[in-house]
């Protein structure tokens, strides 16, 4: 045992024990992320429903998907999470960063006061809009209103307003992180370009969109892809705010909230991992024509 | 810096208006306090100090659901985790930074392409195991999917890559074995990073929904969140007793956000840049 031990190079070794190291994460990878994968796109091409027994239907679920009003309702849903999410957070974030990073005096306190909804738990906060937006006396929104002299406006209870009403939070909750990734890019831009540029006579304008905007494109990259793979994976504020319901009459209804109901309310997980294959088809497409429309210009 | 005097009024301005608009953003949590310190019938006035603070409330949120208990699984579940996270991630971190070995390129590739998969795609599998293996109702169930994260691998491997081979070399000179080295020299020289990855870890198992949602049905062993939306039934009405739930969900993490707060800004300037 110990001639042989010693008849191994040290790189051998070496190998033995980056193995031994990595052995049950090689175990973990593949049994809880791996195979459940291939798991979720093998069953959807089945009818599998969690009791009966698992039967190969072919493109069946798929072709049930693209007839489904109720799927095309809720991916109309979530490209509108997405579609008003991202532009708002995204200029709201940048346009807070870009004047925080000039503020030398309090500017620790500023960024905790924009950054603290960030930390908190969905569902609490869920909460707390929702009382919010309750009819007056109740709501603080709708006593304003009233209180200016403008009628009340339903919220969650209007298949129009819901679903901006849901968002709020959401974006009051995700730009916190997007300006704390914003000011360290705009910190590592180095002082001298804007020195340069004053010496030339550049305005701010032209600073900004000459030298601040092209060098931060990284940074921007990067949070429109995070910001709108979240936007696109919404759920808990959705469910926290319509009692798991995504209402009224589905106007809320992302597309994780119809996976949800599928899987758990009506046991159909084929059908329910179809929905899964397509959300994963959409955070990658979505990922990377804007990494690639960002990087080519 | 630059033309300070020119700018000044301009300087005040914005520096009112951010502070304007952070008064806004932490408006909702003030107002959430004033309420869970609120009598009920207090609740309709949009003041923002209570005329008789009170603590009823909590007092009540602990005896008549299973709050307490809710709190202390999500501390259990969350330390367990991290705890885990800290470990695995690290070492494997460590292992893809400092080791040479063939295959390792391919590790690397396969565990940065789970950052690919949406979990929404993983918890039916999840589900279907949790059930097989009767899972469903304990805290393993909640927990095992989230015991080691490819974004903590990577952040961890940056980390290790930056720390000088001679020093891990000093340390197998002095007869440390390669877990000593990692353990006992590796891991102290990341203590930054490893407290950034911590942090995230615990947050983002404290603030966790859907897949406790879906792995909990025993009230007894809800999360916090889980728990907090169930609050529909009960507290319907109650404003003042919701806000109180969601005041004891909140309060911690901005607790560890106060105490914590260079760290916590820093970490995720890193993790986001890295990354």
């Amino acid at each position: 045992m110990i001639g042989r031990s010693q008849d191994l190079t040290i790189a051998q070794k070496r190998a033995i024990w980056a193995w031994a190291f990595l052995s049950m994460p090689v175990v973990f990878y593949v049994t809880i992320r791996f195979y459940p994968a291939a798991q979720a796109f093998g069953a959807s091409f089945t009818n599998w429903n969690i009791v009966g027994r698992m039967e190969f239907i072919g493109l069946a679920n798929y072709s049930r998907l693209l007839q489904d009003p109720a799927f095309w309702k809720v991916i109309g849903n979530t490209f509108a999470y997405l579609g008003l999410g991202v532009p708002i957070s995204m200029l709201a974030s940048f346009v807070i960063a870009y004047f925080l990073d000039r503020v030398r005096f309090g500017h620790g306190l500023l960024r905790a006061l924009y950054f603290i909804p960030h930390l908190t738990t969905a569902v609490a906060m869920a909460w707390v809009w929702r009382w919010f937006y309750q009819p007056a006396p109740v709501g603080a929104f709708n006593v304003w209103l009233v209180g200016l002299g403008f009628p009340q406006v339903a919220f969650l209870r209007s298949t129009t307003h819901a679903l901006p009403a849901v968002l709020a939070p959401a974006i009051w909750a995700g730009i916190g992180f997007q300006i704390v990734i914003f000011l360290a890019g705009l910190k590592a831009i180095p002082r001298t370009y804007y020195e340069a540029a004053t010496i030339d006579g550049a305005g701010a304008w032209r600073v900004l969109f000459e030298i601040t905007l092209p060098l931060l494109r990284p940074t921007i990259v990067f949070l429109v892809v995070t910001s709108s793979i979240a936007y696109l994976r919404i759920f808990d504020y959705v469910y926290a705010m319509t009692n798991g319901q995504g209402g009224p009459l589905d106007s809320t209804k992302p597309l994780v909230l119809k996976i949800f109901e599928t899987a758990f309310a009506h046991f159909e997980m084929g059908y329910a991992a179809t929905q899964t294959v397509v959300l994963f088809a959409i955070l990658l497409v979505i990922s990377r024509m804007q990494i690639r429309l960002l990087r080519s210009r | 810096m630059i033309g300070i005097r020119k700018t000044a009024p301009g300087h005040i301005a914005a520096w009112t208006l951010l502070l304007l608009g952070g008064i806004v953003m932490v408006m909702p949590f003030v107002f959430m306090l004033a309420a869970s310190f609120k009598y009920n019938n207090e609740i309709y006035e949009l003041s923002l100090l209570p005329h008789e603070p009170t603590l009823d409330n909590y007092r009540r949120l602990f005896e008549r659901s299973g709050f307490l208990r809710w709190f202390g699984n999500s501390l259990l579940i969350g330390t367990l985790t991290t705890a885990s996270v800290l470990f695995f991630d690290s070492l494997v971190g460590y292992t893809l930074a400092k080791f040479r070995f063939r295959g390792r390129y391919l590790v690397f590739v396969a565990i940065l392409s789970t950052l690919m998969i949406p979990t929404e795609m993983l918890v039916l599998p999840w589900y279907s195991m949790a059930r097989t293996f009767g899972w469903l109702d304990t805290y393993w169930g909640v927990a095992f999917p989230g015991l080691m994260t490819g974004f903590g691998t990577f952040l961890m491997k940056q980390f290790f890559e930056g720390v000088p081979d001679d020093l891990l070399d000093a340390g197998r000179l002095d007869g440390l074995n390669e877990f000593q080295v990692w353990w006992q020299v590796a891991m102290p020289l990341v203590a930054p990073a490893l407290s950034a990855l911590a942090i995230f870890t615990f947050l983002g198992n404290w603030t966790a929904f859907l897949w406790p949602l879906i792995v909990i049905t025993d009230r007894n062993l809800y999360t916090l969140p889980v728990g907090l939306a169930s609050f529909s039934g009960e507290f319907q009405t109650e404003w003042e007793m919701v806000m109180t739930g969601a005041s004891v969900a909140t309060i911690p993490t901005i607790l560890v956000f106060l105490l914590l707060q260079r760290y916590i800004i820093r970490g995720i300037a890193m993790a986001g840049l890295k990354a």
